[in-house]
């Protein structure tokens, strides 16, 4: 991880800016760079408003190398209102509130410290609506 | 008193209080063995996601949902706060990018202990109301430091508020009028690099919080030709819960008048987050034609006072975010371990 790929990163991290199809209206969600039977036109950068659903879930209790401190925490794939299926971490809730088809929304939290002289990297997670 | 030339408002609020609490009695059973009284009932605590950057991002997420305009119409993002995440790298930067606010934006970080989050209002109803900019954007938030066993652990909490000031044909509450008062107090400060602050003890109350909320809001209500019987609401900075209710008291408030925006007792000292989180409480329950008194106070030592109208459009745009009652009703409490491990106070050797 180095600082130039958290920075690429940031408007897809902070707040969840996908594209959208200027014909058709499909929603992608992270951006992608045109195929190349693609008008490079046709897709428009497209903030998603957040608004999903658990698909699935899971409790990561073996944390891996910068999320230790966490103990354990729930991950998920989250429908988004849109269309896409993003896989995030959930935050602000506890395993015993977790369910398929659970609506949640995207809050922009802490994501990693890389260190006392990195950067710290922000970014989507989701948790259960607080309305 | 100051008065922009052109009339200015709120035209969008919003709040974010944490999910965590840590109980006064938690943290007194670890240093007093439970025996003194506690300044509070319950803190906020952020979690360990959390900081002044993040809490900023869903104020502010709130505040454009409440006055719906798109956050690339903002003139300015504002970040009060003397718990930035980085010594050297903007909050109003990465809060900005997140709102998706830029490029074409001011954005800056203030500082002034607990009235960074009022400077920067001030700030942006000068902006607003000089026709530099349509709207701007100014937030107060903070996950306070308190040093372990000291006076200041047992209310030192975390929050965020976030005002955009407008014109004042769109607010849902005017911004009628302001005034400053600063001296050089020594009652509370932090070095740099230092992890926690100390209190210049002799200073603390009388001088520093006391002396400067009631030289503003008395010389703010005198000019204003108005007394607080006037007011409907009133809100003040609050460091613990009793400061706010004495405060108000000798100024000529009723305990009815500060109840809706008196946060302390459940939440602690959101410092910079403080009187403006309790504005905004206070904007969850007002109707149109409320007025609205208003006092920070930021160690060191300074007021800044305002006076408010609700509008009609309070009432439509209250519903368009969570109202602060939600984020209260949240609250999850955690043990000292927890928030020991979560603040960053264990060494690890």
């Amino acid at each position: 991880m180095n600082i130039a790929r958290h920075w690429r990163e940031r408007t897809t991290r902070y707040r969840l800016e996908g594209q959208r199809h200027r014909r058709t209206g499909e929603v992608r969600f992270p951006a992608q760079p045109p195929t190349l039977d693609e008008d490079p036109n046709d897709w428009e950068p497209y903030q998603l408003s957040g608004r999903g659903e658990i698909y699935s879930f899971s409790v990561i209790r073996q944390a891996p190398s910068g999320y230790e401190s966490l103990g354990l925490y729930p991950v998920a794939l989250v429908r988004l209102e849109e269309g896409p299926l993003v896989t995030a971490q959930l935050t602000d809730c506890d395993e015993a509130d977790l369910a398929i088809g659970m609506p949640v929304e995207m809050v922009t939290r802490r994501l990693m410290d890389t260190g006392e002289d990195g950067v710290l990297v922000y970014g989507y997670k989701f948790r259960p609506c607080v309305q | 008193m100051m008065k922009p030339q052109q009339p200015v408002g709120i035209i969008g609020y919003g709040v974010y209080i944490p999910r965590y609490r840590i109980a006064a009695r938690e943290i007194a059973r670890i240093w007093t063995d439970g025996q003194n009284g506690v300044p509070v009932e319950a803190k906020s605590v952020p979690g360990p996601d959390e900081d002044t950057i993040t809490m900023s991002i869903e104020a502010a997420r709130n505040a454009l949902a409440r006055a719906a305009i798109p956050a690339a119409d903002l003139g300015a993002v504002w970040v009060g706060s003397e718990s930035h995440p980085y010594s050297v790298k903007p909050s109003g930067t990465v809060v900005a990018e997140a709102l998706g606010a830029g490029p074409w934006v001011s954005a800056a970080d203030w500082e002034f202990a607990c009235k960074a989050g009022s400077e920067a209002l001030t700030a942006a109803m000068a902006l607003v109301g000089s026709g530099m900019q349509r709207y701007a954007l100014a937030i107060g938030a903070d996950t306070a430091q308190g040093r372990p066993g000291d006076a200041l652990e047992y209310t030192a909490s975390a929050g965020a508020a976030a005002l955009i000031v407008g014109p004042a044909e769109q607010a849902l509450a005017t911004i009628d009028a302001t005034l400053s008062y600063v001296t050089d107090t020594p009652d509370f400060y932090r070095r740099a690099d230092r992890p926690y602050p100390v209190h210049g003890n002799r200073f603390t109350g009388e001088p520093a919080y006391f002396h400067q909320i009631q030289s503003a809001a008395s010389e703010l209500l005198r000019q204003l030709n108005r007394t607080a019987a006037d007011f409907t609401y009133a809100v003040f900075h609050q460091p613990n819960a009793k400061f706010p209710q004495a405060v108000a008291k000798r100024l000529g408030f009723t305990d009815a008048q500060i109840a809706p925006g008196l946060l302390s007792p459940q939440i602690g000292n959101t410092y910079s987050g403080a009187a403006l989180v309790g504005l905004c409480a206070i904007l969850d329950v007002a109707k149109p034609g409320d007025t609205i008194f208003v006092t920070s106070y930021g160690s060191g030592a300074g007021s800044d006072a305002y006076a408010l109208t609700v509008t009609d459009a309070i009432l439509e745009r209250r519903e368009r975010a969570p109202l602060t009652a939600a984020y209260l009703k949240r609250a999850v409490m955690i043990d000292y371990a927890i928030y020991a491990k979560w603040r960053g106070k264990l060494v690890m050797g």
